[in-house]
């Protein structure tokens, strides 16, 4: 799981390259920028943690990749590369064609993704029939059945083919999401964007479904961008990492690194608020205040309010610096040693 | 399957109650308030019958006798809308009709509202023997034609305006409480009518203070909707000569007036039968618009 | 505390709650076997003054049903709770609502648990009049004071719920439950709902209220991270019954009931020395309706023999004020 990425990025070309993504909703009070400026790569092979609070833009970023941004927000700027194509300017037929077939994206809250009017069967076979071009002519129905039978079984439903009949209330909330990963992964997508895909679950069913996703990335030889909150899943689950913060990226670069050297004050304080199981006598140290607005926040760093570490000069564009192999932060200070 | 990707939400600065927000959301609706605007001013010519009435709508003058409206040959200006079989002013009949359906329309609906209201919270709250014998009578009462049972009543009770609002109230309470019921049932299970039990209020508290303003909403709408209803009611049991009595004018009773004579005389059934369409098209259009503001609950 | 140990502040013994499904009228007239939910099974514990009892595990498991039954905002099926020395569980209506003066709750989702249609300030404020506590004009005063205390302004009193980010109607709903001064507070997941750096801040404002004000709390969490943190000793809940409850240290150090143990190692650490080698459980949590005989964990247990599919494991002392209900665990 914890491949020495950092080696193979340099060698090969990104799978998804996302360059200055700007997403804006405008409201009442003023045009939200939910993401403000996004720079990510994700190569061929890799589990990309994205994490942050909500309000960070962690899912609207990847809502914009996957053009499924909510009316009436809209990408404002930028451009997304996925595998050679330009997804900001697709036609509906081929956002159709790809979405399915070589993206696919898992939500979190499983039972309302799922129609419930469908039973299993024919939610997998939609999908298989549409996007499938391996399924013989002859025999189609029987294939894609035979298809969608076999992808429940990898996702470890037992009795799959009685239970592929069953609608998903049938199911518990962590066989829903077995259930969603299944229909994600039925077309063997080159990227798989899991938004959330445990939050809803127990602990027990959360590692489940997490050691599933790994498996299936390494079988399948697929792309994972993992969205979560919690740092404990993106540290056993992911090889880079990115933190974002009010829209942007603020750190980012190879999990274990960033996490036992955080360079943006951000990224510290979220490691420093988790509970250790390991260190019960630490205090857990929480970032006073809140997310600021997404409206107008122009020249200034979007952390300074909450930052210990702040400076006069912090109320300026802050942009991203290298600061190691592999990694950036964007923060002024990223090359200090702040203790 | 579509991303729940939703803008995060401004705070405003002015405290602002829900109830307003869905009034600011609704003057926003042009075409609803064009049609509250339609209601009021029926309400204006029902409040101010005698003083913009144009003629005496009891008045017979039986050389104005089926006199067609002004721009038909042998129609006068001053009786714009022309006159009936006893030569009474129609427009001014008409102005006083209004005072009837909206009388009965709004007693009706408060009074039942009213009623339901209180059964309703009281089923849905305290479960139970209250709810099952509330139930059942709701569940009987529905299983009559309204038009009939109040034909039943009204026939029992003999005519009258006061009768009128009886008979419909009798089953019309049974709507507002399924609805409040339903509500109820739903917000009951929210934490925080829990939260007011952990803090030890009473019964009576939580449905009347925690509840019953959560669930304002949806009764109003309703309300408005039945309304409509109701007046259509009236004006069919007028129709039918079991409701107000001649020679107090009521929409319904001028349709059945004139409708002996519809082919050679059509202005004397017509009007009144503009007069119900309009207004209650406008009560309808009215209501769909403020359930559309009371309906993305306080998601600005 | 070793002198408090005779009078806890709250005893439950072989508590219960059965919620019967199927009992409607038709389904008596059709003579449907009735269905029996038991929520709660037997379960006892004390907490003394000043302690933080956790309680943990999955959804479904009854933990909230517990405390809700222990508050008696559930009536119990049987069993006995004792507060501050007297026996609650059968007080008539009256006097447990002068009770729950002392007895206060404060709910897992900040969104539900305000009503969205009352101001802060009547929010708040509604137990001190309730109760008939405060006169008109000082509840303000009060009001004011306890919104300081959990970090909110006094210019908030006249804003709706709506108006406020999750963490701050956290605040909110904290300053309710804390107004009557209660000596005993159940934390029902408070901070489930919110985001990481949010959580940290409320556990603080609940830690240091807890010290300035000398409460007891019953905290109950799926977070095991939270739970380890906050509280003295441990309850871990399965299906509806204790399976394990020690000092906070102990059960998460050496836990001994497997249950414990695969879900300790389930968490997901951020220290790469910290993880566990996990415990894999296999399936999902059975139908709390027609749960297993014998040990009810047995069907995900990867260490069940024979004797787990039929004999009901006790809760039994270890040693330590450690207890287990597993046929596998000896004492020490």
């Amino acid at each position: 799981m914890h491949s020495t990425r950092s080696s193979v990025t340099e060698m090969t070309a990104p799978l998804l390259s996302i360059r200055n993504l700007k997403t804006c909703f405008p409201t009442r009070a003023g045009l939200v920028t939910a993401v403000d400026g996004v720079d990510l790569d994700l190569y061929p092979g890799e589990c990309l943690g994205i994490v942050g609070e909500s309000g960070s833009g962690k899912s609207v970023t990847f809502a914009s990749v996957i053009g499924l941004v909510r009316s009436p927000g809209y990408v404002a700027e930028g451009t997304i590369r996925f595998d050679g194509t330009d997804l900001r300017n697709l036609e509906a037929e081929q956002w159709r064609q790809l979405r399915g077939r070589d993206i696919a994206m898992t939500m979190q809250d499983a039972l309302t993704a799922l129609n419930p009017a469908l039973t299993v069967a024919e939610q997998i076979e939609e999908v298989l029939l549409a996007h499938a071009t391996d399924l013989p002519r002859k025999g189609r129905w029987e294939a894609a059945r035979a298809r969608a039978v076999e992808m429940l079984r990898l996702v470890g439903i037992p009795a799959p083919d009685k239970r592929i009949d069953d609608y998903p209330h049938q199911f518990s909330g962590g066989m829903r999401q077995r259930i969603m990963i299944a229909i994600a992964l039925s077309c063997r997508p080159k990227l798989l964007i899991a938004d959330e895909p445990t939050t809803a679950l127990d602990v027990t069913i959360q590692a489940q479904v997490l050691d599933l996703i790994g498996d299936l990335r390494r079988e399948l030889g697929m792309s994972v961008v993992l969205i979560t909150h919690d740092l404990g899943v993106v540290a056993e689950h992911t090889d880079r990492v990115a933190v974002m913060y009010a829209g942007q990226v603020v750190e980012i670069g190879p999990t274990q690194e960033l996490i036992s050297q955080p360079k943006h004050p951000y990224t510290r304080g979220l490691i420093g608020l988790i509970p250790r199981l390991s260190d019960l006598d630490a205090p857990i140290k929480p970032i006073e205040g809140q997310v600021p607005e997404l409206i107008g926040l122009g020249g200034i760093c979007r952390f300074h309010d909450r930052c210990d570490y702040r400076l006069p000069q912090c109320r300026s564009d802050i942009p991203m610096v290298a600061v190691g192999p592999g990694r950036q932060a964007r923060c002024i200070r990223a090359k200090e040693n702040l203790s | 399957m579509s991303a729940a990707i939703q803008a995060p939400a401004a705070m405003p600065e002015r405290a602002e109650t829900p109830t307003w927000q869905s009034l600011r959301r609704f003057s926003g609706d042009g075409f609803s308030v064009a049609a509250a605007i339609v209601v009021l001013i029926f309400v204006l010519l029902a409040v101010l019958a005698p003083w913009i009435a144009p003629h005496d709508p009891y008045e017979t003058d039986l050389l104005r006798r089926l006199q067609p409206p002004a721009w038909m040959e042998g129609g006068e200006w001053s009786y714009i809308l022309g006159c009936d079989a006893l030569g009474r002013d129609i427009l001014s009949r008409i102005i006083y009709g209004s005072q009837v359906s909206i009388t009965i329309g709004l007693a009706v609906v408060l009074i039942s509202t009213a009623i339901g209201t209180v059964l309703g919270l009281a089923a849905g709250y305290m479960r139970g023997w209250v709810d099952i014998a509330i139930s059942r009578v709701v569940d009987i009462l529905l299983g009559f034609p309204y038009l009939i049972f109040a034909i039943a009543l009204m026939a029992m009770m003999g005519p009258g305006l006061q009768n009128i609002i009886l008979a419909l109230v009798y089953k019309e309470w049974v709507v507002p409480a399924r609805v409040v019921r339903g509500e109820v049932l739903a917000a009951r299970e929210m934490e925080y009518v829990e939260a007011a039990r952990a803090i030890g209020a009473p019964r009576l508290h939580i449905m009347f203070r925690e509840i019953l303003p959560n669930i304002l909403s949806p009764v109003i709408v309703v309300s408005t909707i039945r309304m409509a209803h109701v007046i259509i009611l009236e004006a069919s049991l007028s129709f039918l000569g079991i409701g107000v009595q001649p020679p107090t004018a009521s929409w319904g009773s001028m349709v059945a007036d004139g409708r002996s004579f519809v082919l050679d005389a059509w202005w004397v059934s017509t009007f009144p039968g503009i007069a119900i369409l309009v207004l209650v098209l406008s009560i309808n259009v009215a209501s769909q618009g403020l359930r559309d503001a009371f309906d993305p609950k306080f998601s600005d | 505390m070793s002198d408090m140990q005779h009078r806890p502040l709250l005893e439950v013994r072989d508590l219960e709650k059965v919620y019967h499904l199927n009992s409607g009228l038709l389904q008596r007239i059709a003579r449907q076997p009735a269905l029996n939910l038991r929520a709660v099974n037997k379960v006892s514990f004390s907490i003394q003054p000043g302690e933080t009892l956790g309680l943990i595990g999955e959804s479904g498991c009854g933990k909230s049903t517990l405390a809700r039954t222990v508050l008696r905002l559930h009536e119990p099926t049987s069993g006995s709770i004792t507060f501050e020395g007297s026996d609650i569980t059968k007080l008539p209506h009256r006097e447990m609502t002068a009770l729950r003066r002392s007895m206060q709750i404060i709910f897992q989702d900040p969104y539900a648990s305000l009503n969205p249609r009352k101001s802060v300030e009547e929010i708040v404020g509604l137990p001190l009049s309730l109760h008939g506590i405060a006169k008109r004009g000082e509840i303000r005063d009060r009001v004011v004071a306890m919104l300081e205390s959990v970090g909110l302004k006094s210019a908030h009193m006249g804003r709706f719920p709506h108006q406020f980010s999750g963490g701050q109607r956290q605040r909110i709903g904290i300053a309710r439950a804390l107004i009557l001064n209660p000596s005993f507070v159940v934390c029902d997941e408070p901070v489930s709902a919110l985001d990481v750096s949010i959580q940290a801040q409320i556990i603080t404002l609940l830690e240091s209220l807890k010290r300035e004000l000398g409460l007891t709390y019953l905290f109950i969490s799926h977070d095991i991270g939270v739970i380890g943190h906050v509280s003295d000793r441990i309850a871990v809940m399965y299906l509806g019954d204790i399976v394990e409850m020690g000092p906070s240290r102990e059960v998460l150090k050496a836990p001994k009931h497997p249950y414990t143990k695969a879900l300790l190692s389930a968490v997901p650490q951020i220290d790469a020395g910290a993880r566990r080698e996990r415990v894999k459980l296999t399936g999902d949590l059975p139908s709390p309706i027609a749960p297993p005989p014998g040990c009810k964990f047995h069907t995900r247990c990867p260490f069940a023999i024979e004797r787990c599919r039929h004999e009901v494991p006790a809760l039994r002392d270890l040693g330590g004020d450690m207890k287990a209900a597993c046929h596998l665990v000896s004492a020490s």
